[in-house]
């Protein structure tokens, strides 16, 4: 029998992904029209472009840069998202603890003078603390981690925007430029920066949440931990029969979770690429995207580093959009419904499956009808 | 002339693939009668019910109300046919009053507004007129079961529903409930509704119904009127004479106490009296002893107790002399306990698991399996499985490596069977292990049973098929609303005795 591609998993994440993009696009340039017809291929053009925008190569290579210094942290939200969905738990409060990250490495740094090694770690450990409460709560007291992990973002935004008041400028509701004033915690460059047109912000960073990623997949894969993991979230029924902890099993998935996402965290502060506003009331969108970013991946550690890079490379092509024709809020609009359409990766695959299997039914049906009648006669 | 019918559902046949469920199956309820559906588990009595709310379309058959052919296409034309029926798990909103789940989905109103007092009157005189006696403004979690019954039960009547079904209405009832409600089902048919009571307990059906039709395996054995008959003739009607193959062994050498459970008491998750109640029994070195029930009787929670699934009520557990009522899962799957599980899919298997990664379930921590950095070891999981393989005939598609969701279900359970058994445990607890499997299949799996009971080891079997009942064990415990009815000796007793243990119409005290 023939075997149908389709059918293969890896095949069918990759086309719902590509899929979801492509509807992505199609709609925001739709939205465009609506609001400006004359600008709007030439727009969504240039939320495609990113950063091809500029004639120059070595312009181009620098905006690269930039881009990926922002894909780093980005990789490790996913990352964390993907992580405690594999038990079945949505870690939507890898926004607050990616935040936890950013306070814990830029108070360190700025107030008492760490280097970057302990500031990330530090960070890692203040995401890793939130998740540890999250996941207490679940296993615990069956709080919902939905419904904590969004408190705890809100109480997470605002206890860093106390604390890092102390170390902001004067003038400004910004922190503290690390390079003037705590460059002993700038992220060490290693001299990545030359491929991308001395490019100062690109650190260890990039290659280190790339390691991450793949360190997630082997721990998922091939370890004894990784395989309780996936058993409780696909059945937990069976993982409570073969006697897995599932207790531990959810605090410890959420310390890691919680852990990757502080880390996140401090591999953008730490580049001092930007700086924390503390008048800020909203956690930033980098956590959210990463849930985007999980689901365009396919569910997959190594497919998320593609659909991290995505993403942020449509969030910051979005910024190139003409100002002139619209209005500034636009390019973050255009990014958004992309993004959006990305979470629909997994309904677009089930809506694959049905299909397969409504085909096959069918013509098995008729397989059956031509043999029956072939029968009679 | 008017039709003696409130409802006809002449030679129903309802095909599945690989099975019929209803085999030319014709039901008659006359109006005003208590008229009792009896049969065993699988027999068909969900699906021609199903068929009868329109969940199913028959490929053969009619349904008559009154006389006339109807077409019931979905649950709303049986609605409208004025046909209602009371769950056995009751279908109600826990933090609703009474009164607000008997008026949902039809509220009375006026332009938008709800007009409670109406439906209150309308409830109350309902109440009034049938004995009911609920309490319209009590919460529904805060009422007894009995009382939640007789809100649904109202919730037909203020729909103007002439045909009623019950099904299995007693089985979350105390005795005193149940005494209650066969009055009020009376008390309904004296009133000119017509009443379906879908059963298998003998004694409530030869207490309150006028007619009794059985079915078993699909099939339509007969109509009878109950004054006429016994529970005898019942049962063997239910279970039927017939058996189908013999299973080969060897006398039994009983040897000392492997398993001994004293006092257990497990709650029930579905409603508020406990599913396992005090039971005590003992299960020896080298021999089968069968849980014997029909479905719903507390076997289910019996072994999720003993496999520590959920945890007692009260009483305890010793295994090989050790207490072992509060110990972990792991603990006990560790130390010499194998459980194969009523729902493969449910507990048995990771189905988006290779079939090797589902052969180590039990055992994939072991030191064989797992490095000491935490790493699976992949190669000899492969052996593992393999050899699992080979020796226990699966058959799948891709070897090792195929996805168990992508297995027949007897080759799922010989994975599983596999798995269970190559642990050599000292405790073999098998629940319904050949539950939809064909007969090669279940040959294998009796087999196995008595290898290890040959071998020296305890079986536990948890069954509902008779014929396996007879067959395989060497002592039978019937249980019967969570309780142990009776202690058969398989090569002494007889189905119909068994069936009347089984339907609560015979029982003894049994001594531990």
């Amino acid at each position: 029998m023939k075997k149908n591609l389709l059918k293969n998993p890896a095949v069918q994440s990759l086309i719902a992904s590509l899929l979801c993009i492509f509807l992505g696009l199609l709609i925001g340039y739709i939205v465009l029209l609506f609001i400006n017809p004359a600008g709007a291929w030439d727009s969504i053009v240039e939320v495609v472009k990113n950063f091809m925008h500029s004639p120059r190569p070595e312009r181009q290579l620098r905006s690269l840069g930039t881009t990926l210094v922002r894909t780093a942290p980005l990789l490790m939200c996913a990352l964390s998202v993907l992580f405690a969905y594999k038990v079945g738990l949505f870690n939507i409060g890898v926004a607050g603890q990616y935040v936890a990250g950013v306070c814990a490495a830029l108070y360190a740094a700025l107030a008492w003078g760490w280097g970057w090694l302990p500031c990330m770690l530090f960070a890692l450990a203040a995401g890793a603390v939130l998740g540890t409460l999250v996941g207490l709560l679940k296993a615990y007291c069956n709080v919902n981690e939905v419904i904590s992990g969004i408190m705890l973002n809100w109480i997470t935004l605002y206890t860093t925007n106390m604390l890092l008041s102390k170390v902001k400028e004067v003038a400004s509701p910004y922190t503290l430029h690390l390079t003037s004033n705590a460059p002993q915690a700038l992220l060490p460059t290693l001299g990545l920066g030359r491929f991308f047109s001395d490019n100062q912000y690109v650190t260890i960073a990039v290659p280190l949440a790339i390691l991450f990623a793949i360190g997630v997949n082997i721990v998922l894969d091939r370890t004894r931990f990784g395989y309780e993991l996936k058993a409780t979230g696909n059945n937990r029924n069976a993982a409570k029969y073969c006697g897995m902890a599932e207790k531990r099993n959810i605090i410890l998935t959420l310390v890691i979770a919680g852990a990757l996402a502080g880390l996140g965290g401090s591999m953008l502060y730490l580049t001092d690429l930007e700086q924390w506003s503390v008048t800020a009331t909203s956690v930033p969108g980098m956590g959210f995207n990463g849930i985007a970013a999980t689901f365009l991946g396919g569910l997959n550690p190594i497919g998320t580093i593609f659909a991290s890079y995505f993403i942020q490379h449509i969030t910051d092509g979005g910024t190139n959009v003409d100002l002139t024709m619209y209005c500034a809020q636009i390019s973050d609009l255009i990014s958004a419904i992309i993004i959006y359409l990305c979470g629909f990766v997994l309904f677009i695959k089930q809506s694959m499956n049905k299909r397969i299997a409504k085909n096959e039914e069918l013509r098995l049906q008729k397989a059956r009808l031509a043999a029956e009648e072939g029968g009679t006669k | 002339m008017e039709s003696p019918y409130a409802i006809e559902m002449l030679h129903i046949t309802k095909k599945f693939p690989g099975i019929i469920a209803n085999d030319d199956i014709t039901l008659q309820l006359k109006k005003g009668e208590i008229h009792a559906l009896l049969g065993e588990n699988g027999a068909g009595k969900s699906t021609l019910m199903s068929v009868l709310f329109g969940l199913y379309q028959a490929e053969e058959g009619e349904i008559r109300k009154d006389g006339k052919p109807v077409k019931i296409n979905n649950p709303n034309d049986a609605n409208d046919l004025g046909i209602g029926m009371v769950h056995q798990h009751f279908k109600l909103v826990e933090c609703f009053t009474v009164l607000d789940n008997i008026i949902l989905g039809v509220e009375p109103n006026k332009h938008g507004f709800l007009q409670k007092q109406e439906a209150r009157e309308k409830v109350m005189a309902l109440s009034d007129k049938y004995g009911l006696h609920v309490n319209p403004d009590a919460l529904i979690e805060d009422i007894t079961v009995g009382m939640q019954q007789r809100t649904e039960i109202l919730k037909m009547l203020y729909r103007d529903n002439e045909i009623l079904i019950f099904d299995e209405p007693t089985a979350v009832l105390t005795p005193q409930e149940i005494e209650e409600l066969m009055q009020i089902m009376k008390n309904l048919a004296a009133e000119g509704k017509s009443i379906l009571f879908i059963s298998h307990k003998l004694a409530e059906i030869m207490a309150v119904a006028d007619r009794c039709s059985v079915l078993r395996k699909g099939k339509y054995i007969g109509t009878v009127e109950t004054k006429n008959t016994t529970m005898e003739q019942l049962s063997a009607m239910m279970v039927g004479r017939n058996v189908n193959f013999h299973v080969e062994k060897g006398p039994c050498k009983p040897g000392e106490v492997i398993l001994d459970v004293e006092d257990m008491s497990v709650a029930s998750k579905v409603h508020k009296n406990d599913a396992v109640k005090h039971v005590s029994f003992k299960v020896r070195k080298g021999e089968i002893v069968c849980i014997a029930g029909i479905d719903g009787n507390g076997q289910t929670e019996l072994v999720y107790g003993l496999s520590g699934l959920e945890p007692l009520k009260t009483g305890s557990i010793r295994f090989k002399g050790q207490d072992i009522t509060h110990a972990s899962i792991r603990k006990r799957n560790t130390s010499g306990i194998s459980h194969i599980p009523e729902d493969r899919h449910k507990h048995g298997l990771v189905l988006d698991y290779s079939l090797e990664y589902n052969m180590v379930l039990q055992r994939y921590f072991e030191e064989r399996f797992t490095s000491k950095a935490g790493f699976l070891k992949r190669a000899p999981i492969r052996e593992y499985a393999e050899r699992l393989i080979e020796e226990y005939d699966v058959r799948s598609g891709q070897g090792p490596i195929t996805p168990a969701r992508a297995m027949s279900g007897g080759n799922q359970q010989k994975a599983i069977i596999a798995r269970e058994i190559d642990k050599e445990p000292d405790l073999l607890i098998a629940v319904q292990p050949t539950r939809g499997l064909d007969v090669g299949a279940i040959e294998f799996i009796h087999k196995q049973l008595i290898a290890q009971r040959d071998a020296g080891k305890a079986v536990l079997l948890v069954s509902l098929e008779l014929d396996e009942v007879m067959d395989v064990p060497d002592r039978i415990l019937v249980m019967y609303e969570g309780e142990i009815v009776g202690e058969l000796d398989p090569k002494t007793t007889t189905q119909e005795e068994l069936g009347l243990y089984m339907a609560g119409a015979k029982r003894d005290e049994v001594k531990a």
